[in-house]
């Protein structure tokens, strides 16, 4: 049985007349790689303060552990670690210095040996004393990752872990996710505005827009193949919807929407639906299979399709 | 709380911009002690001008003890400036470095963190005026040898006897402690407010300067208004240079002319430090952190 371990219900944020986070519901299972997505400005970093107790609901309630976050928030916090956009730490003390500081805040005592190894682990060895105002943007993301993990937290919380970085540091970012929860078992939660990314990593994913949720659910179900859009745009799209409605594949005609005709149903169809535009004499411009999390994050985020908990 | 008081002290004497304080008190007070080693019986002579004709004056006034007097009554006005470079970058500092959200992410309550911060910048305070304790009193008596004190105040002349000044000196710094923990407390309480520590400091600074002149004016309205004023109560460290004279006219030997003074300063004083904290304590639990 699945272990609910964040639970979020009907939180709000309003700032003044703003609504950061509107009524917005979700939860997230032990050992989930929770991809948190939406558009700049969606809520995403309000609610995550809202989870490490940055930042008061307005309204509603935040379970982690099974305890409210209100009334037991040091005994949770010992058992999250967090970076929370970039990680800023203190650039006059060196890298093992912050290590060091960060794990005594976090309730440890860990040995010199133990901060080394965890220095290493993150590939900061052979700079563990230098200041951290000489590091680079990744090397500090790297750091920010050591005292994130120092106290070996059961939940991770990354807010948008990937900026600032460069490709490379983006896929060591992404290893490092996968490692996470295949090899220390962990739970994390993730928030990014680079989709490919949360697609490759991501176990279930919530899409939120104007705090509001948008869409939630397994990323297995989410790019299912059988629900594959595909997207015609042929010569004269009028004629082909109507010689498509009248055929064996009206059945998966979508509502229009721009200038292309849209289908729902198993990528595997394909073939089959290319060959028989051909033989009715449809003249393609373009077939798009589209499911991709960018496509259903555009397809959500634009404000027609809005869909809950697939 | 004792964690974050050793985390903070460890980060604040880490900091190259914590030395700014001590190498500018030790500069103004060695130029100070340089400038009276080398002319300083001219400056005796200007400040006791006015008494020569009706005082014979033997032996040495310019000792150490008048000179730490001397340096006392420059720098107390100037120190707070200096501490509010410290205390009032305790929080805005931390918002605008960004590990103020790492910070707060931690196992730690929020009151205990301000309450470690608050005792590391009063930790700052002590080590600082132990500091111009040090350079004042020690190397003053050091170069300058000891003697009686002897004090020009407003219409009377004040003369302590050498044996009887020490416990003034200890009592005067345990006052100005507690008056510059009022300014470390109101830096504290400002640098709750801001995401970068220009703010607070300047701030802090202006309250003070602006405090200062009401409670120096003689202005009838300020008058109301200056009994509690902090700024009003932090000069009466001189207090303790004031003796008590029995009903022949004759100094009762360490006594203090107006302990009861000293008492009402020092309440001032000590509500301002737990009005500043508590406020502080306060807004900082039910402020969001979005730093």
């Amino acid at each position: 049985m699945t272990e609910e371990i964040i639970q979020v219900r009907n939180v709000s944020k309003f700032f003044k007349n703003a609504k950061a986070v509107n009524d917005l519901s979700f939860s997230v299972q032990k050992g989930d790689v929770y991809g948190f997505l939406g558009q700049n400005g969606a809520g995403k970093s309000t609610m995550i303060r809202m989870l490490l107790t940055l930042i008061k609901p307005t309204k509603g309630s935040i379970r982690i552990f099974g305890n409210d976050l209100a009334t037991h928030r040091i005994d949770i916090l010992k058992r999250i670690g967090a970076i929370i956009e970039k990680p800023d730490v203190y650039k006059y003390l060196s890298a093992y210095q912050n290590l060091a500081l960060f794990a005594k805040l976090s309730g440890i005592a860990p040995t010199r040996s133990i901060l080394m190894d965890e220095l290493k682990r993150v590939g900061l060895s052979g700079r563990e004393h230098d200041k951290v105002k000489t590091f680079s943007q990744g090397m500090k993301q790297r750091l920010g990752i050591a005292i994130a993990l120092v106290h070996e937290p059961d939940i991770i919380i990354l807010d948008e872990p990937t900026n600032g970085l460069d490709p490379q540091g983006i896929a060591d970012m992404r290893n490092l996710i996968l490692h996470l929860r295949h090899e220390r078992k962990k739970t994390v939660l993730v928030s990014s505005h680079l989709l490919t990314e949360i697609e490759q990593v991501a176990t279930r994913i919530l899409i939120i827009d104007k705090g509001k949720k948008l869409v939630e659910g397994e990323a297995s179900t989410l790019f299912d193949p059988a629900n594959t859009i595909i997207e015609i745009e042929t010569a004269n799209n009028e004629n082909t919807l109507l010689k498509l409605q009248e055929s064996q594949w009206g059945q998966y005609i979508q509502p229009i929407s721009g200038h292309s005709v849209k289908l729902k149903m198993h990528k595997k169809l394909l073939p089959s639906l290319h060959q028989w535009l051909v033989q009715n004499g449809v003249e393609i411009i373009s077939i798009i299979p589209r499911h991709s999390l960018e496509d259903l994050f555009l397809q959500v985020t634009s404000g027609k399709n809005y869909v809950e908990n697939i | 709380m004792w964690k974050i008081f050793n985390i903070e002290v460890y980060k604040i004497f880490r900091r190259p911009r914590t030395y700014i304080a001590f190498a500018a008190i030790t500069a103004l007070i060695v130029i100070i002690q340089l400038g009276l080693y080398v002319d300083g019986d001219s400056y005796v002579d200007f400040l006791m001008s006015g008494l020569k004709d009706s005082f014979d004056f033997q032996g040495k006034i310019l000792n150490g003890y008048l000179v730490c007097y001397i340096l006392l009554q420059l720098l107390l006005v100037h120190v707070p400036l200096l501490i509010a470079l410290v205390a009032a970058d305790m929080i805005s500092g931390e918002a605008n470095m960004g590990t103020l959200r790492l910070l707060v992410t931690k196992p730690v309550s929020k009151t205990s963190f301000m309450l470690g911060k608050f005792l590391a910048a009063s930790f700052y305070t002590l080590l600082l005026l132990i500091w111009i304790a040090f350079l004042a009193l020690a190397v003053s008596t050091w170069l300058f040898g000891t003697g009686d004190l002897i004090i020009q105040k407003n219409v009377y002349v004040v003369q302590i006897s050498q044996d009887d000044v020490f416990w003034r000196y200890a009592g005067a710094f345990a006052f100005a402690f507690l008056a510059m923990l009022a300014v470390t407390a109101l830096g504290f309480f400002l640098s709750v407010f801001s995401e970068n520590s220009i703010g607070p400091i300047v701030a802090t600074i202006s309250i003070i300067i602006f405090f200062t002149i009401m409670s120096t004016m003689s202005i009838p309205l300020f008058q109301h208004i200056q009994p509690y004023l902090f700024t009003s109560h932090m000069v009466n460290w001189k207090e303790f240079f004031d003796e008590k004279l029995d009903v022949s006219d004759n100094v009762i030997k360490g006594s203090i002319q107006n302990v009861q003074q000293l008492y009402n300063s020092a309440i001032v004083l000590g509500i301002y430090i737990v009005v500043f904290v508590s406020g502080a304590i306060i807004i900082f639990k039910r402020k969001d952190i979005l730093s």
